[in-house]
């Protein structure tokens, strides 16, 4: 990668064009505006030409690495092959070009993927029934304890307001909780790394709305008393959710429903490989099982009795609307092509070899990283630093040398159970030669680590750029263009 | 069992099985009990080959319609450039995950740095976030902003001006966060001032989110908003088309405190209503209330220009069950369609849209009344969506649209319809609309 350092206003000359629209002579002109509702200055954006656009944003791409660069082992991410046949269905004008307030008889095709990709989540998740509307996965946990919170209210159950979260969660468990008015209870784990069931046992009563649960869990280890806790939770009127972030090892396995799961999100940006886009966009469909149907948002995808699919509004009973239309429509069209492409024959592999892969790179590594709970993983497994603690390299070291070999880093320091955290999650999509290299360049910089710690300490050394200031970033921001000139 | 996606050959799995000490594939689950082991055929269609899923899709998208769209309401169909989608397309931006090596990750982080600049000049904020997901939830965030900003005020207060979604999305995120809502009325087509100081009165007030534009188009007059919110020590927040801010007068100039929005307007495809793009920005001595990534500027050790994940003590993965926001992944991609689309268009650009569209839809105005189907509701500003009252049954009206070739007349309320045309909008197409309209054997209303 080489280093390209310009900012597009760097570019700007006053004059120049990016764009060609109509020349059209219309009577009426923003100068009839009246002057106070319109702007004084005109906005200080950029001035280029197409080339110049083109160039710079080809240049800022050559400084990023992506799935298709390389290995990119992220924990808890499933950074898995983005295929390119769902980039060229979602581009198709026939939907791109749909407008969302369109009527419903000039929808029947977008409609008809929104149902059949719930009918395919439903199937391979075994819960009854789905909305896509969520955007990303925070989001879907955010809509899921709606439903959760809508069901307890809609039985005059109001007391309910409290609900377990495990010590291992995602972040965003405990946040989305909060920000659905929910009070978190932690729930410890046990040495082993999973949920102690006799830990939970005195937190159940009739305060309880539900336990967030993600299995395997962030350890990437199956929560094998899944069924008890279930039962106990049940028992206690609350309600299971789960959180799909690490589904796929599950994919043609296991089904949540069949745990005994009533609500769960699934990232389509994850286990259905759709693109991450740097951040989005990825889509959180929510399923749930059939008593809690009537409460998922609106709008709902309805068959009419004109045989036609509709948008259901408000009906008193969902939760409410939680996006401004139907979610991420073209995030859903990638991900029900990457089921149709998967078919029937393929989808029971899915788990299996992403298992295969983490515990190929587990035992190949064991010897060289501490593997603080050594049992069979499943999609991804979490090392505590190197081995050898006599060096004073740290996880951070390990990760930033990685990128000087070509690999992109695993997570790093989450979970928080251990200090030195190392995820490695490698996906069902990677060869065998690819985890190979990946484990030499692995086993290579444990060697470094005691020969040559200076050359961990000090890296990435052959990246664009090296490490980076981020105490000044965060003390004295400098957040956009006109902070610096 | 050869599969596109999956590179394993037989002897791969045998070798990789041995190397961890199992038999079989299934004994990579022998931590998981047998009574939840999924065993059955999964019912889904037989795997299909590329050319097949092109057909089916082909198919699939034939079941809708296209149309001259002259719908609005929070989806606009303006003209995106040809660079946007080859520059999005660009694996390293498509395929990369949220920049948490910068190392690695300087093109995302920059054109996220370039988008936070053209935000807050359009807006005439500070500081903006990357991005959030939609312009609905970027307005649930700034009303829970309002209330995180203050320890004693228990209500916020929402425009009914406010495109119908947005209050929907708002009210639901307000019932389960524990927030007290309440609606300001419209009058004479714009938010009540009068009401606002009324209910402002009480002195509970977090914040006051009011439209830039409204549900009827209307392009709204907020003189004194801003001193009678500060009065009462809210926060004043507006919710901005931002493609319309390069001409109109901005949050900034209104005095706002924070501004919310959908940037879909601004390059980004209609595809039946998402992945859009939401945007937050603020001034920036709430910066610390502001939810989700933001990118600041910084130096790397060897002293070289450098972007970074900046701030990030206020997010959920720190503060888990304390934080005010859960976002994580937003929709980074769809910024860079807004980057990419600001940086072609510029500021000379973008006004030209806006006149286009102005011209566009006050030529539409004025050719429906002039048809005597319709009334006029309002006599306030508009740029490029009005409202009119149907004369004729509104039913009848979108299917003779229909049959004509054009999507729009969307109900804002009974008997209101919604029009917008943006520059794709020609003379043309205006005339066929109303030479087929003039000549409809109309229903009596």
């Amino acid at each position: 990668m080489k280093y390209y350092d310009k900012l597009i206003f760097d570019l700007s000359k006053e004059g120049r064009q990016g764009y060609s629209l109509p020349s059209r002579k219309w009577n009426a002109v923003l100068a009839d505006l009246p002057a106070g509702l319109v702007r004084g200055e005109e906005p200080a954006l950029p001035q280029v030409s197409e080339l110049d656009a083109v160039r710079h944003y080809t240049n800022l791409s050559q400084m990023n690495f992506g799935v298709d660069s390389g290995f990119y082992p992220l924990g808890s991410c499933t950074m898995k092959y983005n295929p390119k046949i769902n980039e060229e269905i979602a581009a198709h004008p026939g939907f791109a070009g749909v407008h969302p307030l369109q009527p419903d008889a000039t929808v029947q095709g977008a409609l008809w993927v929104y149902e059949q990709l719930a009918k395919s989540l439903s199937e391979i998740t075994g819960m009854a029934e789905f909305t896509l509307n969520p955007f990303a996965g925070a989001h879907g946990e955010l809509t899921g304890l709606m439903i959760i919170r809508q069901y307890h209210m809609a039985r005059g159950d109001e007391k309910r307001t409290r609900i377990i979260v495990p010590d291992s969660a995602h972040g965003t468990n405990p946040a989305s909780a909060a920000v659905c008015g929910l009070e978190i209870v932690q729930v410890k784990s046990k040495e082993n790394g999973l949920v102690d069931v006799e830990d939970l046992k005195p937190l159940l009563d009739d305060t309880i709305a539900g336990i967030m649960m993600t299995n395997p869990n962030t350890l990437g280890l199956f929560e094998k008393d899944i069924k008890e806790i279930a039962a106990l939770v049940h028992e206690c009127g609350g309600l299971l959710y789960y959180d799909g972030a690490n589904m796929n090892p599950l994919v043609g396995m296991v089904r949540p429903g069949d745990m005994g799961f009533d609500v769960l999100h699934l990232n389509l940006h994850k286990t259905f490989s759709t693109p991450h886009g740097g951040g989005g966009p990825g889509a959180g469909p929510v399923g749930v099982a059939a008593h809690l149907a009537p409460y998922l948002p609106v709008p709902k995808v309805v068959r009419g009795e004109d045989g036609l699919l509709h948008m259901v509004g408000a009906d008193g009973e969902a939760c409410g609307r939680v996006s401004g239309f139907m979610g991420n429509f073209g995030v859903l069209l990638r991900a029900f092509t990457y089921i149709l492409m998967l078919g029937n024959e393929n989808v029971k592999m899915v788990g299996p070899l992403a298992v295969l892969g983490a515990n190929y790179i587990k035992e190949s590594l064991k010897d060289c990283f501490e593997l603080p709970i050594d049992s069979v993983c499943k999609h991804e497994f979490v090392f505590d630093g190197l081995k050898d603690k006599s060096t004073e390299v740290t996880t951070l070291d390990v990760a930033k040398r990685l990128l000087d070999y070509g690999f992109h880093a695993p997570t790093i320091y989450f979970p928080l159970l251990f200090h030195q955290a190392i995820m490695i999650e490698p996906t069902e999509t990677e060869s065998k030669e690819t985890l190979d290299g990946f484990i030499e360049i692995m086993k290579h910089i444990a060697a470094e680590a005691i020969e040559d710690p200076e050359s961990l300490k000090t890296a990435p050394h052959t990246t664009p750029v090296r490490r980076l200031d981020e105490t000044t970033a965060a003390r004295q921001p400098i957040l956009k263009y006109k902070d610096i000139i | 069992m050869a599969f596109a996606y999956f590179p394993h050959t037989e002897d791969d799995i045998k070798q990789m099985l041995d190397k961890i000490g199992v038999g079989s594939l299934r004994d990579l689950y022998s931590d998981v009990p047998e009574d939840v082991i999924y065993d059955k055929e999964y019912d889904l269609p037989s795997a299909l080959s590329e050319e097949e899923v092109r057909r089916y899709f082909s198919n699939v998208a034939s079941m809708n319609m296209q149309k001259i769209c002259l719908c609005g309401l929070g989806a606009y169909d303006h003209y995106s450039p040809s660079v946007i989608p080859y520059i999005t397309s660009r694996s390293e931006f498509l395929t990369a995950y949220t920049p948490y090596q910068p190392e690695v990750s300087q093109g995302t982080l920059r054109y996220i740095f370039e988008y936070q600049s053209m935000i807050t000049e359009l807006t005439g904020m500070d500081c903006t976030n990357a991005s959030m997901y939609d312009g609905a939830t970027a307005a649930a965030e700034a009303m829970m902003m309002a209330m995180a900003s203050t320890k004693k005020k228990t209500r916020v207060l929402i425009s009914e001006g406010l495109l119908p979604q947005v209050v929907e999305v708002v009210k639901t995120y307000a019932k389960y966060n524990g927030v007290q809502l309440t609606s300001v009325p419209c009058v004479d087509g714009q938010t009540s001032y009068g009401a606002l100081v009324a209910e402002l009165a009480a002195g509970d007030v977090a914040g006051v989110l009011v439209p830039g534009i409204n549900k009827y188009g209307i392009i709204e007059d907020h003189t004194g908003f801003a001193d009678a919110v500060h009065a009462q020590k809210g926060l004043f927040m507006i919710y901005s088309d931002p493609s319309s801010l390069a001409v109109i007068r901005t949050p900034g100039e209104w005095g706002a405190d924070v501004v919310c929005g959908d940037s879909q307007s601004l390059g980004v495809p209609l595809c039946f209503g998402g992945p859009y793009v939401g945007f937050l920005a603020c001034r920036k001595e709430h910066v610390r209330k502001l939810p989700g990534r933001i990118v600041g500027a910084t130096k790397d050790v060897d002293g070289k220009r450098a972007y970074v994940l900046t701030l990030q003590a206020r997010e959920q993965h720190i503060r888990r069950e304390k934080a005010t926001s859960n976002i994580c992944s937003n929709q980074s991609l769809m910024a860079l369609y807004v980057t990419v689309y600001l940086s072609l268009m510029g500021p000379k650009g973008l006004r030209e849209v806006n006149q286009l569209s102005y011209g566009a839809a006050h030529y539409l105005h004025d050719s429906l009344l002039a048809t005597g189907l319709f009334e006029e509701v309002s006599d306030k500003p508009f740029l490029k969506e009005f409202t009119l009252r149907a004369l004729v049954p509104v039913e009848q009206l979108q299917k003779e649209m229909l049959d004509a070739g054009f999507f729009g007349a969307v109900e804002v309320e009974p008997g209101l319809v919604n029009f917008c045309a943006t520059e794709k909008i020609s003379e043309q197409d205006v005339c066929q609309l109303v030479g087929v309209l003039k000549n409809v054997n109309w229903q009596i209303k």
